[in-house]
C-alpha cells in the first residue's frame, strides 16, 4: 500500500518535472543578462536576475528603431485584447442561442444542420482559409479587426453550438413541458430557466474559447493585417526577426508574457472548469 | 361550466394511428383519473388535453372553449409532473411566482399569491429554498402550489405520487383529496396505480391499446367491469377466470368448469338465456366463500396478508385464489369446499371479451 502510494508519487513528480523543466529555463533564462547566457549554463540559476528583458520584450527597444514602434509586444496585447473580447462574447453567446434552440425547439431540419455545425467542427481551418479571405475581403474587411473577430466567430461558433446543444439535451423534458405550461416562450425560457442552467457549461465555453482565441496565429496572421496583428503574430515577428545577436532573455521574456493571461484565466476559473467538465458528465 | 370534452380525438406518429375516436366529457368539478397499464395512451390523451402534443384529428374543449389550435398557456390548465419538473436554479417561491411573473402580473401581487399558496400547502418556511434542498414529498407539494396558484379551470396530474414511497404516497393521495373537495376545480388525473383511481376518482376511464375500454365510477369499474381487460385491470389480487359453460343444476345454474362443477348461487335470472353458450367466469377473490355446501376444492397454498389471507385453490380444473378472513388456518394439500356468489360474478364472451351479464 505504502510502495503504491510512492511509486504514484513518484510518476507524478516525474510527469510535473516534465512538464515544468521547459517553464523554468524559460523563467530563469528571461531573467538572466545576455552574458550570462553566453557563458553559462541553461540549467543554472540566474546569478543576477533582473527584469529588464521582461521591459523590453513589453515595451521593445528604441534605440534600436526609428518611428513610434519599438517592437514591444505591448501594442499587440491591446489588438489582442481587442480581438478577444467581441469574438469570445459573440461566439459563446450564439452558441448557447443555437444549441438552445437545435436541443430545446422541434425545428425543421435542425438535425441536419447540427450535423453541418458538425462538420464545420472537424474540418481544418487550412482548408477553408482561402474561400474566407474571399468572403472577408467581399465584406470589405480584410485586414482589419472585425475581420478577424468574423473569422474567429465563425470558427468558434460550431463548437460553442456543440457544447451547449448536448448540454441543453441533458435537460428533462418535463422541465421543458412545464415552462411551456407557465407561458415561456422562447426568450423566457432561454433567459429564465435553461441559461441559469448551463453556467458550468458557459464557464467552460468561455474558458475553452479565450484560450483558442487568445493562443491562435493562423487565424490572426491570415486576416489580421497591420493593425489586426494579435499578440502571437507579434511574438512570432520579435522573436524570427531580429539583427544580430539573438536576444533569448527577451524572447524567453515575450513568450512567457504571451502564455500568461492564458494562464491567468485558467488558475483563476479552474475550479469553475472542473465543475463544468463534471457537469457534462453527469446528468441532472 | 369548467369541463373538458374530448370529441372524436385520434393520435398518429408518423403514419401510425395509435389512438382513435377518442371521446370523453369531463364535467365541471370532476376527479377524472385515466387509468391504464404503460403504453395505453393515458399519457398523451394529457398531454393532448394540456396542448403539449397536438391532435391529429378532432377537437378538445376546455371550459366550453375550443383549444385545439391553442397553446398550452392559452388553455387555462396547469399541470404536475410525475418528476415535479420544478426549475432548479430558482427558490421555491420564483418557482411557484414563474408562471405569474410570466403572464405581467405585478410583483406584489404575485408575492401575495405565492405567500397565500404556501399557507394553503403548509409550505411557507420552505419559500425561499431551492428545489434540491427538498425532500420528494415537499417538492411535490411546490409542483402543486405552481398549478395552484394560476387558478386555472382544469388540472392536469401525470402521475404525480409514483415517485413517492407507499406511505407518502397514501398521505398526499388524501391531500389530493381533500384539496379537490375543498377547491372544487376540474382534475384530469393519471395513473397506472389503481388505489389511486379506486380512492381519487369520481370517474374511472380504464384505458388499453389507445382506446376506452370503461369509462364509468369507481364502484362501476370494479363491481361491472364491461370486459375482461378491465377485470383483470383493476383489483388485486386479480380476478379469477375459469373457461366454460353455464348448465341447468335443478332450480338453479351452475358453471361447468369442464372437469367438475361449480354451484353459482342466486345468478341473476337473465343468465338462463346463457345456458349451453361457452363464456368465461369472473370471480374476484372476495366472491369465493368456504361453505360445506360448495364444490370440491385443494389447498394449494394460504398467504396471510394480516387483515386477509389470500387461499390459492384448484378448483373444476382451474387455480383460483379465494380471500377470507385470517382466523381459519388452511394447509397445503388438504381438502376445502367453496362456493361462488352468483350475484357478484361477472361472465365474459369468450371470443371478445366483453362481459355478458
Amino acid at each position: 500500500m505504502r510502495y503504491n502510494r510512492l511509486a504514484l508519487y513518484a510518476m507524478l513528480g516525474i510527469a510535473a518535472l516534465m512538464i515544468l523543466a521547459p517553464v523554468f529555463i524559460m523563467v530563469s533564462t528571461s531573467l538572466k543578462s545576455m552574458d550570462e547566457i553566453r557563458d553559462g549554463s541553461i540549467f543554472a540559476l540566474p546569478a543576477e536576475p533582473n527584469f529588464d528583458a521582461w521591459g523590453e520584450a513589453w515595451f521593445g527597444d528604441c534605440t534600436q528603431t526609428v518611428g513610434e514602434d519599438c517592437g514591444g509586444l505591448s501594442s499587440s496585447f491591446l489588438t489582442s485584447v481587442k480581438i478577444v473580447i467581441p469574438a469570445l462574447f459573440l461566439s459563446v453567446g450564439l452558441g448557447a442561442v443555437t444549441g438552445y434552440a437545435l436541443a430545446a425547439w422541434k425545428m425543421r431540419g435542425a438535425n441536419l444542420m447540427f450535423a453541418a455545425l458538425l462538420v464545420g467542427m472537424f474540418i481544418p481551418p487550412q482548408v477553408t482559409l482561402y474561400p474566407l479571405i474571399i468572403m472577408v475581403r467581399e465584406l470589405g474587411i480584410f485586414g482589419s479587426i472585425p475581420g478577424l473577430v468574423l473569422v474567429h466567430v465563425i470558427w468558434g461558433v460550431a463548437f460553442t453550438t456543440m457544447m451547449f446543444r448536448n448540454f441543453f439535451k441533458t435537460v428533462p423534458q418535463d422541465l421543458l413541458k412545464a415552462a411551456r405550461i407557465d407561458g415561456a416562450g422562447f426568450w423566457p425560457l432561454f433567459w429564465h430557466v435553461m441559461l441559469p442552467l448551463s453556467l458550468p457549461i458557459l464557464g467552460v465555453a468561455m474558458i475553452l474559447q479565450f484560450t483558442y482565441i487568445w493562443n491562435d496565429f493562423l487565424l490572426g496572421l491570415t486576416f489580421g493585417g497591420r493593425s489586426g496583428q494579435p499578440m502571437t503574430v507579434a511574438l512570432n515577428n520579435l522573436v524570427g526577426s531580429q539583427f544580430g545577436e539573438k536576444e533569448y532573455n527577451v524572447d524567453m521574456a515575450a513568450t512567457m508574457l504571451t502564455a500568461l493571461p492564458t494562464l491567468a484565466v485558467y488558475l483563476l476559473s479552474g475550479r469553475l472548469f472542473v465543475r463544468g467538465i463534471a457537469a457534462g458528465a453527469v446528468k441532472g | 361550466m369548467n369541463g373538458v370534452e374530448l370529441r372524436g380525438v385520434t393520435k398518429a406518429y408518423a403514419g401510425l394511428t395509435v389512438m382513435k375516436d377518442i371521446n370523453l366529457e369531463i364535467e365541471d368539478g370532476a376527479f377524472l383519473v385515466l387509468l391504464g397499464p404503460s403504453g395505453c395512451g393515458k399519457s398523451t390523451i394529457l398531454n393532448m388535453i394540456a396542448g403539449l402534443e397536438p391532435v391529429t384529428g378532432g377537437s378538445i374543449h376546455i371550459a366550453g372553449r375550443d383549444v385545439t389550435e391553442l397553446e398550452p398557456d392559452e388553455r387555462d390548465i396547469a399541470m404536475v409532473f410525475q418528476s415535479y419538473a420544478l426549475y432548479p436554479t430558482m427558490s421555491v417561491r420564483k418557482n411557484i411566482g414563474f408562471g405569474l411573473k410570466i403572464r405581467g402580473m405585478p410583483k406584489a401581487d404575485i408575492e401575495k399569491r405565492v405567500d397565500e399558496i404556501g399557507e394553503l400547502l403548509q409550505i411557507t418556511p420552505l419559500l425561499d429554498r431551492k428545489p434540491s434542498q427538498l425532500s420528494g414529498g415537499q417538492q411535490q407539494r411546490v409542483a402543486i402550489g405552481r398549478a395552484l396558484v394560476r387558478e386555472p379551470s382544469v388540472f392536469l396530474f401525470d402521475e404525480p405520487l409514483s415517485n413517492l414511497d407507499a406511505k407518502l404516497r397514501a398521505d398526499m393521495r388524501v391531500e389530493l383529496k381533500r384539496l379537490h373537495e375543498r377547491l372544487g376545480r376540474t382534475i384530469v388525473y393519471v395513473t397506472h396505480d389503481q388505489i389511486e383511481a379506486m380512492t381519487l376518482a369520481t370517474k374511472v376511464v380504464v384505458l388499453d391499446k389507445g382506446s376506452i375500454q370503461q369509462a364509468d365510477t369507481p364502484e362501476n369499474v370494479y363491481r361491472r367491469p364491461a370486459n375482461k381487460f378491465v377485470a383483470s385491470f383493476v383489483g388485486a389480487p386479480t380476478m379469477n377466470f375459469i373457461d366454460g359453460k353455464l348448465i341447468q343444476d335443478g332450480d338453479g345454474i351452475a358453471f361447468d368448469g369442464g372437469s367438475g362443477q361449480l354451484p353459482l348461487a342466486s345468478l341473476p335470472t337473465r343468465a338462463h338465456d346463457l345456458i349451453g353458450q361457452p363464456v368465461t367466469l369472473g370471480a374476484r377473490p372476495e366472491h369465493l366463500m368456504f361453505d360445506d355446501l360448495g364444490a370440491n376444492a385443494r389447498v394449494l397454498l394460504a398467504e396471510p396478508t394480516g387483515p386477509d389471507q389470500y387461499v390459492r385453490l384448484a378448483v373444476a380444473g382451474s387455480e383460483v385464489t379465494a380471500r377470507t378472513g385470517p382466523e381459519q388456518h388452511f394447509s397445503s394439500g388438504t381438502d376445502a369446499r367453496i362456493m361462488i356468489d352468483g350475484a357478484r360474478v361477472s361472465l365474459f364472451d369468450p371470443e371478445s371479451g366483453r362481459a355478458v351479464l
